[in-house]
């Protein structure tokens, strides 16, 4: 589904704020696959999910997506096989627009956009029952600008959007850090729901280990713009924090580097 | 002379030369409102939309047609500012100051190298004329209905709600798949297009075009689109439709213009407008801005 061949990233090259951000990363995700991605601070895992995204070309490497070749691809022309979701609950929708016109917007994603309706009234009614489906009591404001809704349904919302055109891979960066504890756990709730209704295959970061543990079947770790650790299956099912850090020491040889992650 | 009667006589070419300030700023509302950038391109745009029309209208050319090829000069003078920007990588504002600034010899040519081509409204077959104000406001109206009839269609289609979202939030409309330069260099060409139209009848309504025409075109057109704003705020203050927005841009435009034939029917020197004008629309646009910052 997802193939990663030995990407490479260095922002700043050649400057004294030269970072090397991804250090030769392979991965293959499975069709239906929902890993998460954890790792300290800079580890490289939003790195790793913006150079899938496409929001710059990385340096050396291949990305293909269902065995399309997309490393040369704009961050546009791959969104036809990507559904996003960012930590910012701001960016993923646009707040001076109606919900459905966002829902439109999302509707149409990978389609050529040309002087048809923006919105037909169906669509409308297929919003109205996706949103009732979901629960956030959306679903009687489709007339209602984004910008007024709070940062929790706004990631709820951006997650029905990033989903509405199924994905062929849905990628969440730590969706759920800028949101108090309890709204949190209201939109990790909804994206296990949907992963699982419709089998995404599903790349999520996150920043809290229970959370990275908890959710998905597989769980990859890095470090230093490395994938350190690739756990599924069975192991991944028994893991527990503790057993996680204890690993992590003995990949990479350092202690793990923020408290965050261990205490969230 | 300050007298009422004289006031009332200028009030109703105010009006049709409002109403035609106002539709050069419906097409400043895209790139400043719905695309949410500066393109000072307009300064330009809008007298070459003049001198297109001229000496389109004195060879003999219909009107219409006349005014059609200054609207897609205009398009394609906004395309050129557009990819100067999204494909050059130089900030829109700058993009603008340069398309702008080469427009002048362009212009210039376009006039045969005089700086002032006269367009008699006896000798040669016009739309909209200042010797006949009635028949003008008339014209400026119908062209305004039109054109928000149009716009209003427009943006709500899928090309126009992607240029929305383009201007609302570029990390959205990317994860959504849209090509935000191109939403960009389209919503700059139809902005320009309808600045190059709106100069094609200023200059048929003045009977003349004039290389300085479209000095402070901008200028103009934000202070149009924010009174509008101020005076729709007044009137609807819970909001209104989009029509009803662009139906204020040309209320602006109106209301703009009045306000400039009531400062020169006091006597004030016609040189100072343009420091009265800049003074104003730096006001209207810091007070959103101050007023975040109390918060």
């Amino acid at each position: 589904m997802l193939r990663i061949e030995n990407i490479h990233k260095t922002f700043n090259p050649g400057t004294i704020n030269e970072k090397m951000a991804l250090d030769g990363v392979d991965l293959v995700l499975e069709d239906g696959e929902f890993v998460t991605v954890i790792g300290s601070n800079g580890a490289g895992k939003s790195t790793l999910l913006n150079a899938i995204a496409g929001v710059w070309l990385v340096d050396e490497g291949k990305i293909f997506i269902d065995d399309n070749d997309v490393t040369k691809l704009s961050e546009d022309k791959r969104a036809k096989y990507i559904g996003r979701v960012f930590q910012d609950p701001m960016m993923g929708t646009a707040a001076d627009m109606w919900i459905e016109e966002n829902l439109a917007l999302a509707h149409r994603r990978g389609k050529r956009r040309g002087l048809a309706n923006g919105i037909y009234p169906d669509e409308r009614e297929t919003f109205r029952h996706l949103l009732k489906e979901f629960d956030l009591g959306l679903e009687d404001r489709l007339s209602t600008k984004v910008g007024l809704l709070s940062g929790g349904q706004r990631q709820a919302l951006t997650l029905i959007m990033a989903t509405l055109q199924r994905p062929r891979l849905l990628l969440l960066d730590e969706h759920t850090a800028a949101l108090d504890p309890k709204t949190a756990q209201k939109v990790l709730d909804v994206t296990d729901k949907i992963v699982r209704k419709s089998q995404l295959t599903t790349f999520m970061v996150t920043h809290n280990m229970k959370d990275a543990i908890i959710h998905g079947d597989r769980l990859l770790m890095l470090n230093n713009g490395k994938i350190i650790l690739d756990i599924r299956g069975e192991e991944k099912k028994k893991l527990t924090v503790e057993k996680l850090l204890e690993m992590f020491e003995k990949a990479s040889g350092e202690e793990f580097s923020n408290d965050a992650a261990i205490l969230g | 002379m300050i007298t009422i009667p004289n006031l009332i006589s200028r009030i109703p070419g105010g009006i049709a030369q409002g109403i035609i300030w106002g539709i050069m700023a419906l097409g400043i509302y895209i790139t400043f409102r719905v695309l949410k950038e500066s393109d000072l391109t307009v300064d330009g745009s809008f007298a070459t939309g003049g001198a297109t029309a001229v000496m389109l209208i004195t060879s003999g050319v219909n009107p219409w047609i006349a005014l059609l090829v200054a609207f897609v000069t205009g398009i394609f003078i906004g395309m050129i500012t557009g990819l100067i920007h999204t494909k050059l990588k130089i900030p829109a504002i700058l993009s603008g100051i340069l398309v702008q600034f080469g427009l002048y010899s362009i212009n210039l040519h376009i006039m045969g190298m005089v700086a002032n081509v006269s367009c008699n409204p006896t000798k040669n077959k016009v739309l909209i004329s200042m010797r006949n104000i009635p028949m003008a406001i008339t014209v400026g109206v119908g062209f305004s209905i039109a054109l928000i009839a149009i716009m209003y269609w427009y943006f709500g289609t899928e090309q126009g709600c992607a240029i929305r979202a383009t201007g609302n939030n570029s990390h959205m409309a990317l994860a959504q798949g849209i090509n935000v330069n191109n939403m960009k260099v389209i919503g700059f060409a139809l902005g320009n297009g309808l600045v190059a139209m709106a100069g094609g009848l200023m200059a048929q309504y003045q009977g003349f075009s004039d290389i300085n025409m479209g000095r402070g075109a901008i200028v103009i057109g934000l202070a149009a689109i924010i009174i509008g704003e101020v005076l729709s705020e007044v009137i609807f203050p819970k909001g209104c439709s989009f029509y009803m927005r662009l139906f204020f841009v040309i209320v602006g435009g109106i209301v703009y213009y009045l306000i400039m034939i009531i400062v020169l029917w006091l006597r004030v020197d016609s040189n100072d407008l343009k420091l009265a004008t800049a003074i104003i629309v730096m006001l209207a646009l810091s007070i959103p801005n101050l007023r975040k910052g109390n918060n």
